[in-house]
């Protein structure tokens, strides 16, 4: 066989496999949008979930899935912040920086549903936190800490040792030259692996079952306190969120219309995770623009 | 028959020559003294004694690998965390090698400009005033000033006047080259030290720095490491030849071009390697 007709064929199998995953995305994609979109709703997007009648909506799980994104990344956004400005730009390289990068690398690739049964045992049982945002929050935590950690680590890694070394000689310490140069530059890469992070974390389902625990009482939007028990803002009460949710109407939903809440809410999840995608690039790109031309 | 033309050579020339700079009217004021820097255990400078007069270019050529790059970098302690370097480095009067000094506040007098132009990801106008704001100058007036003759030092006033909040990433590299230059002397240095700031640039850009290095002269001592010798010969007074970690050769610019006393000098400058 001739070079040329080998190179034909490798290149023809290459497409081929690359046509038949963007194929089976679309395909997923479409199925899961055309099964759940019909069902969407203003009421089923804020209507409280029912247990045994038709006409329950996903309101408590979808603000739950916010409340529960939110406090995971106002704890693991500023560790993981100090953890890679640590890791890239004070520590040199030996085996303590070795260390923690080997534990990142393995806490990294930990299965969620293992961090969500740790969290169970360490935060529910031991801390006594019980099934609760909190419990949640810091399972989240730990399942996102290592990834985002990497992420800005690589974002401080593209900006160019020109850069530090240009705060440096004008006088600044390697605090500031961090704070007022690098951080600064690295903001829009940071920003897009922040947002990037926040839909998988937003999608997590496992490492919440045992922590945020499987049932969402119903709430009371008009009680912003978060020490009563009914308010949505009580970090204590226990709290589905919508991925776990899907997960429990397909395994044990007893409402007569558990297959159609079912892909309203996988729907809902898909086109929330798929906002953060877009809205990563879109910031990521304005954010660069704004900052390079002007 | 028995001088042989070898002969003559290896005892007229000289293994090392060094003239350190004696004008009165350029009294010394910088100088480094036994000065040796080891990447690791890899000593990458034997001895550097130079001395430098005020408001004059010195030029420090040499082969890659000389060690021009070692030796202008501990000038401003940017060796720091990468080096030891040991020896005295005086800086009028002081002693700037020893860890009590404040480094942040000698960088501020020895400023540096680097190879590959490194403008901040910010406006033109915050290029220079960050670093002028965060030592407390906030005074808007002040630091209009202050943007306005640093921009006009560096001959970049009138290209970028109207468009100074816009970002510096935007700069030809020519210009960016320049606004460094404008941010070094913003924090008014007595001494630039500049390392091969023209070797990204094209021939105009080039000779428009040249110009401009020669204007800022007045104000400020330089030190310029570059590889192009018609660079060295046209703005520097003094010039010092690097070869192996060592200076091999130092005097004045058109001593070292016309008529060098160091086999090395003389084949590199006459381009014969290097
Ligand atoms: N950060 C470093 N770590 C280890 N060795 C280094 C480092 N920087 C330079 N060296 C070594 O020190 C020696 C002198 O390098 P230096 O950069 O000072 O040369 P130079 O004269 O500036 O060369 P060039 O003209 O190529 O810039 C070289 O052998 C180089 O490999
Ligand atoms: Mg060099």
């Amino acid at each position: 066989m001739d070079s040329k007709k080998q190179n034909k064929i490798a290149i023809g199998t290459l497409y081929g496999i690359a046509g038949l995953v963007v194929l089976i995305l679309l395909a997923l994609l479409g199925y899961i949008l055309a099964s759940g979109l019909p069902q969407l709703s203003w009421h089923f997007l804020t209507a409280p979930a029912k247990a045994f009648l038709k006409g329950g909506g996903v309101g408590v799980q979808l603000f739950n899935s916010f409340y529960l994104l939110i406090l995971a990344m106002a704890i693991s956004f500023p560790i993981a912040l100090g953890a890679a400005i640590y890791l890239y730009e004070y520590a040199r390289d030996n085996w303590i920086t070795t260390t923690i990068r080997t534990a990142i690398e393995i806490l990294s690739s930990l299965p969620s549903v293992v961090v969500g049964l740790f969290g169970f045992l360490f935060f529910v049982v031991k801390l006594r936190l019980g099934f609760s945002i909190l419990s949640g929050a810091f399972a989240l935590t730990f399942f996102n800490l290592p990834l985002l950690t990497r992420s800005i680590e690589d974002s401080l890694r593209t900006i160019d040792l020109e850069q530090r070394e240009g705060g440096l000689a004008l006088g600044l310490s390697r605090w500031e030259t961090i704070t007022r140069v690098i951080l600064p530059a690295a903001v829009p890469s940071i920003l897009t692996g922040v947002i990037l992070s926040a839909g998988r974390v937003f999608g997590e389902a496992a490492a919440l079952i045992y922590t945020a625990g499987q049932s969402a009482p119903a709430l009371n939007f008009a009680d912003w306190n978060p020490f009563n028990i009914s308010s949505p803002l009580n970090p204590m009460r226990p709290a589905e969120t919508l991925a776990v949710h899907i997960w429990k109407i397909n395994s044990e939903g007893i409402m007569p219309d558990a297959k159609a809440i079912s892909s309203g809410s996988s729907a809902v999840l898909i086109i929330a995770i798929l906002l953060f995608n877009f809205a990563a690039r879109y910031v990521g790109k304005r954010l660069y623009k704004r900052l390079t031309s002007a | 028959m028995f001088i042989n033309n070898d002969v003559t050579r290896a005892t007229a020339m000289q293994e090392r020559h060094v003239v350190q700079p004696n004008d009165a009217g350029h009294p010394i004021i910088l100088s480094t003294e036994g000065l040796h820097v080891f990447y690791g255990k890899k000593e990458a400078l034997f001895e550097g004694d130079l001395q430098f007069g005020s408001n004059q270019i010195t030029a420090l050529i040499g082969p890659s690998g000389s060690g021009k790059s070692t030796y202008l970098r501990s000038l401003n302690r940017m060796n720091d965390r990468i080096a030891t370097v040991t020896g005295k480095i005086m800086y009028r009067g002081v002693d700037i090698n020893q860890p009590a000094i404040d480094v942040y506040e000698m960088r501020r007098r020895v400023g540096m400009v680097f190879q590959r132009p490194n403008p901040f990801a910010k406006s033109i106008y915050d290029n220079i005033a960050f670093a002028l704001r965060l030592r407390g100058t906030t005074d808007k007036h002040e630091l209009d000033e202050i943007v306005e003759t640093s921009l006009k030092q560096a001959a970049l006033w009138d290209q970028v006047k109207d468009d100074l909040n816009k970002s510096a990433l935007a700069l030809s590299g020519g210009q960016a080259q320049r606004l460094c230059i404008a941010r070094a002397i913003a924090v008014k240095p007595d001494i630039l030290l500049l390392d091969e700031p023209a070797s990204a640039l094209d021939p105009v850009s080039t000779s428009q720095l040249e110009d401009t290095l020669l204007d800022l002269k007045q104000h400020y001592t330089i030190i310029i490491v570059t590889h192009n010798m018609q660079q060295a010969a046209r703005i520097s007074e003094y010039t010092a030849f690097f070869n192996q970690g060592r200076v091999l050769e130092y005097d004045t610019t058109s001593q070292i071009f016309t008529n060098p006393q160091v086999q090395v000098t003389s084949d590199y400058v006459s381009g014969n390697f290097g």
